[in-house]
């Protein structure tokens, strides 16, 4: 019973995992383009979340809302105001943007939130429930079920909408989607926010769940890119496959193993499967 | 007044040149051939119109209104659509989404089904394959895919860059009967192409581009009986004789 405990637990953790590297798939997928600032997304969603319920006084509808409309905006600013002008530019002026745009974020985090731990008070989202004979936290069902959610939601927009289809041919081929009438600078920008507003929604969800401080970012982004190499570059359906594969992994061998161990068999199987199949779960060779 | 002037165009590519003095127009209800070897410069001209590249000096007047320097985007919404050379179709989505696609200028929504009904009764193969994706259709598919996709905005002019390249010949000529039906129907072209006897067939007015300007310009029907023309080509391209003999 205990072991079916872990592993519903780590499922519904590494639904969120799936959440936030789905953004960072996303723009992979859109622009070829590879985010080191991903995992601080996530980290503001839960700062986010925090002076929400701090300041406000809002519950969790009113503080996951927040953090996704406030990433959102994150995003779309920084695509406007950096990715835009180096997105077309050589890969190493990429890669430095993101990353200096990784430390500013995390800094500035430090600067106003100091280095200290914090949690978010007792939400509605208190207490544990009973299903079937497990006992689980209800803000770790929630945000589980949340970040599925979301995460299908995200594939059904990209395969689905008309909307979607605008995103992919922008992607696919640029000048031909100015020929159609679509403006590429929107919707780039759009799959900024998207992306940040998906880390950000990924953020307040485990902001419910977990102590953090502005360092965390760190590892939500190292766990981001593992996620997106597994299930493959550019595939949001690939980051949910993947994220529940991570996210159990985690679980049974911190279970079986001691948590402290959990990393080195997570990272492990990644190489080993980076070895056998490069181009990850979903990704096409 | 025409409905498309363009006057003493220059596009540059940093240093080199693309097109260097370019002027014509488009009268409504016309078809107009540019004609010229590979790098003569009608693909930049019709970029250039398009809105795809800024031209460096000259201008393009659509309908009284100077257009150029105004993004591609904003171009088509004006009624002024382009299929670029090798169809640039987005392989990775399905038939009717590159329809759709088609459409993202269009004011109207409303306008929608129709326009999805006319392309379909004009290819009934695209209406088979709506479903498919793309990638997976044959090369006369393909030219039909990219055809009804430029006319899912409803444009008033079409220019199409090189729409035989690389099919067959019996392709080539169900094309060549769909562009002569559209033009009845009341659709002004601007059709690039190699095979000079092609686009004579159906042209009303021809300009033939050489290195960037045009060297010779008139009637279709004038241009088919002129030597010039052909020695023009003959001069650039030795192999010009081999697209001659697919013509109709």
């Amino acid at each position: 019973m205990v072991l079916v405990q872990v592993v519903v637990g780590g499922l519904l953790l590494g639904a969120v995992y799936a959440l936030f590297s789905s953004g960072l798939t996303l723009i992979w997928g859109m622009m070829n383009f590879i985010n080191f600032a991903h995992g601080e997304f996530v980290m503001l969603g839960m700062y986010v979340a925090l002076l929400v319920v701090v300041w406000l006084g809002g519950g969790p509808a009113a503080f996951g809302l927040a953090a996704a409309i406030a990433l959102f905006a994150l995003g779309v600013a920084v695509y406007a105001l950096l990715i835009r002008h180096v997105a077309r530019g050589p890969m190493l002026a990429q890669i430095l943007s993101s990353f200096g745009l990784a430390l500013l974020l995390r800094y500035t985090a430090f600067w106003i939130f100091s280095a200290n731990f914090v949690t978010l008070p007792q939400t509605s989202l208190a207490g544990t429930i009973a299903i079937g004979g497990i006992y689980l936290p209800v803000a770790q069902v929630v945000a589980g079920l949340v970040a599925v959610t979301l995460t299908i939601a995200l594939h059904l927009l990209l395969t689905r909408s008309a909307l979607g289809s605008r995103l992919l041919a922008v992607a696919e081929d640029r000048t031909a989607a100015m020929l159609m009438g679509i403006r590429p600078d929107r919707m780039q920008a759009l799959t900024w926010g998207l992306s940040a507003g998906a880390a950000g929604v990924a953020g307040a969800l485990l902001a419910t769940a977990y102590p953090w401080s502005p360092s965390v970012g760190e590892t939500f982004g190292l766990l981001a890119f593992v996620t997106v190499a597994l299930g493959g570059f550019g595939s949001v359906l690939g980051s949910l496959y993947a994220g529940l594969i991570i996210g159990l992994i985690e679980a049974v061998s911190a279970y079986w193993l001691g948590a402290i161990y959990k990393d080195i068999v997570v990272y492990g199987l990644f190489v080993a499967l980076l070895w056998l199949r490069p181009q990850g779960l979903m990704g096409k060779a | 007044m025409p409905e498309l002037k363009v006057e003493h165009l220059e596009v540059r590519y940093g240093d080199l040149v693309g097109v260097a003095d370019i002027s014509l127009q488009v009268e409504a209800g016309q078809v107009v051939a540019l004609l010229g070897s590979n790098g003569a410069g009608k693909t930049t001209t019709l970029s250039a119109i398009a809105g795809l590249i800024a031209p460096s000096r000259g201008r393009v007047e659509w309908r009284g209104e100077t257009i150029s320097g105004q993004p591609a985007y904003a171009i088509v919404s004006k009624g002024l659509a382009l299929s670029p050379e090798g169809w640039r179709l987005f392989v990775g989505q399905s038939v009717e989404q590159n329809l759709r696609l088609g459409a993202t200028a269009l004011a109207d929504r409303s306008r929608l089904p129709a326009l999805f009904d006319r392309v379909y009764a004009l290819f009934p193969r695209l209406a088979e394959r709506r479903r498919q994706s793309a990638g997976t259709l044959s090369g006369g598919e393909r030219q039909m895919l990219a055809l009804g996709r430029a006319l899912m905005s409803e444009p008033r002019l079409l220019m199409l860059d090189e729409p035989s390249l690389g099919l067959a010949p019996a392709v080539v000529e169900t094309l060549y009967d769909t562009l002569v039906e559209l033009h009845r129907l009341g659709l002004t072209l601007l059709l690039a192409e190699q095979s000079i006897p092609l686009a004579l067939a159906i042209a009303d007015y021809a300009y033939v581009l050489q290195t960037g300007r045009i060297a010779l310009d008139g009637p279709a029907a004038e241009l088919e009986r002129n030597e010039q023309v052909r020695e023009i080509y003959l001069g650039v391209r030795a192999n010009a004789a081999g697209h001659q003999t697919q013509g109709r």
